[in-house]
């Protein structure tokens, strides 16, 4: 875990609301692993005072991290008014990714919205497998084009609320056909919003299988000082509470109290 | 010619540290979190997370919430409790070459006895900081901090059970804070610091809930920055023993108003989870600050405000 500097590479918008940033920071990128996450201060005023985690999206170049986010906020507003040539101080890479399937073995990749995110570098990081990539927004202009990952070519569905692009429902629609084609077998991945992954985890609990699922929280430090990022845990008697900034945001299902 | 470098020691009665920065309870976990971060020996010492004698699991979340230029927290004061702070934590910790301050706090006049006794004889430890902040469940969840005698209670307790320097903690919020300050100083505390969090509430206005689970948090940060200066400014000028600042400071400037107002070391808080490497920056910028100023020791800077005409 490194604090560094980084210098802005590009900062575009992608989508509605959503841009995809890319910064040098070949010291995180040499830590990075599909599911970490960096916190990003976003400007050196104190309004809004502390950093913004967000996902890893994926590495490029030996050196450069790709941050994609969603403004929803004053940081991630700030965040999109950085141009190009500045720098940024950026701490990572934090937390427990995601585990990686043994080979052969068959994933399933579930997105709701900017959720995205830690997918895209998971599914790179995982193209030798038979992969299916299953991603859900609320419309078509939200869709975030994933052509420059070089995921191009894969096995992958979409799911609109309204209907604009492919199905028109939740993705979890997408993801229930998808899990009994794929039956015996395959490793589930979601990242989301929370009704969307407390879906997601039902349907694997439900079944057995193995489903791994990236949290988010609002925290203050990504360290584990603060305490602030808890989630319930499932298992009482051993912990009530998890932080999702060391013992995640990558949880098995299971271990989570939804 | 070489140049000396100006002394940053400062003595808090029995207790010497290195230089007055202080990483504040509660914002720097046991140390080890920030250990690839920082140079932590060159603290002037840290406060480990505030510790009660069983393990304390904290409030559900929502736990934290950022305000304006500052954060709600209602953690609840989750820790590991005594054993395994003894057995896990306290042996990496003493062997740094930094003062490392135990804050303790009890839900009851007896637990705060049983942590200070829990800590006894055991060496490592340069002082025992006491937070009075925390609601008493046998008044009614009300806060030992906010009464004078209960407060004095509290520290004569500890005393009775230590053999560590104690610093009281003191919470702002409560009526006058120099009321408090001066009976723990009667019950013989050799320092206090302050100030604790400040109450406050944010509310969803489209769920129209509040932001914390816990209702209300402690607010930190540089929003609470004058309050902690008046405060200490106000403190400095009621009792003898000595006085840690703390309240929102971000650079070593903000330090500088702590000290100049009377306060022999500061605590840095909020500022740990938005620069992890900050307090060593502020030691840095006090000495450079020094070597400007032509000042030969930090002390000589302490409690040198000037009247405003």
């Amino acid at each position: 875990m490194i604090e560094q500097k980084a210098e802005i590479i590009f900062n575009r918008k992608v989508a509605s609301d959503t841009f995809l940033m890319g910064l040098r920071a070949s010291d995180i990128v040499a830590e990075a692993a599909p599911g970490q996450f960096v916190m990003i201060r976003v400007s050196p005023e104190l309004d809004p005072i502390l950093r913004r985690p967000f996902s890893i999206c994926g590495t490029q170049e030996g050196d450069m991290l790709l941050v994609l986010y969603r403004v929803i906020g004053k940081g991630t507003r700030i965040l999109a008014g950085v141009g190009q040539g500045e720098t940024l101080s950026v701490l990572g890479p934090l937390g427990t990714g995601f585990k990686f399937p043994e080979k052969g073995q068959k994933a399933i990749l579930v997105s709701g919205g900017i959720g995205i995110a830690p997918l895209i570098f998971l599914a790179q990081k995982m193209k030798d497998r038979e992969m299916k990539f299953l991603s859900g927004y609320r419309s078509v202009k939200e869709m975030v084009p994933i052509e420059w990952a070089g995921l191009s070519g894969i096995n992958d569905s979409i799911s609109t609320d309204d209907g604009t692009m492919g199905h028109k429902g939740p993705v979890t629609d997408l993801f229930e056909a998808a899990i009994d084609e794929f039956r015996g077998g395959a490793f589930v991945f979601s990242c989301g919003p929370l009704p969307m992954l407390k879906k997601v985890a039902e349907i694997t609990l439900e079944r057995g299988i193995s489903c791994q699922v990236s949290v988010e929280t609002h925290m203050a430090c990504g360290l584990g000082a603060c305490q602030g990022c808890a989630v319930k845990s499932s298992f009482h008697e051993d912990r009530t509470y998890f932080h999702v900034c060391q013992d995640g945001p990558v949880f098995d299902a299971r271990s989570l109290d939804w | 010619m070489t140049e000396s470098q100006p002394e940053l020691k400062v003595r808090i009665g029995p207790l010497e540290l290195k230089n007055p920065v202080l990483t504040a309870s509660g914002t720097f976990g046991y140390g080890r979190e920030f250990s690839g971060l920082m140079d932590i020996d060159s603290l002037g010492g840290i406060v480990v997370k505030g510790l009660s004698l069983r393990p304390m699991a904290g409030n559900p979340p929502p736990r934290i919430v950022e305000t304006p230029c500052g954060m709600l927290n209602a953690i609840g004061l989750a820790n590991i409790g005594l054993d395994l702070f003894l057995e896990e934590k306290l042996p990496w910790l003493k062997a740094l070459n930094t003062a490392v301050i135990v804050n303790i706090y009890g839900h009851s006049i007896d637990e705060y006895r049983a942590v200070a006794a829990g800590l006894k004889g055991i060496d490592g430890i340069a002082a025992i900081e006491v937070n009075i902040s925390c609601p008493n469940v046998e008044q009614g969840g009300m806060a030992f901090g906010t009464d004078p005698v209960v407060s004095a209670k509290v520290t004569e307790e500890v005393l009775k059970n230590t053999d560590k320097p104690v610093i009281v903690k003191l919470s702002p919020n409560v009526t006058d804070i120099r009321s408090i300050a001066v009976a723990v100083e009667k019950a013989g505390a050799h320092a206090v610091s302050l100030i604790n969090t400040l109450t406050g509430m944010a509310i969803d206005i489209d769920s129209r809930k509040p932001k914390l689970s816990n209702i209300s948090g402690g607010l930190s940060g540089p929003a609470i920055r004058p309050v902690a200066v008046y405060m200490v400014y106000q403190v400095v000028r009621s009792v003898n023993i000595p006085v840690i600042g703390g309240g929102g400071i971000m650079d070593y400037r903000d330090a500088l108003e702590f000290l100049i107002a009377g306060a022999r070391a500061v605590q840095i808080g909020t500022a740990n989870f938005v620069n992890p490497g900050i307090s060593v920056e502020i030691i840095d910028g006090l000495r450079k600050f020094c070597k400007e100023q032509e000042i030969k020791r930090i002390e000589d800077i302490i409690g040198t405000l000037k009247p405003p005409f």
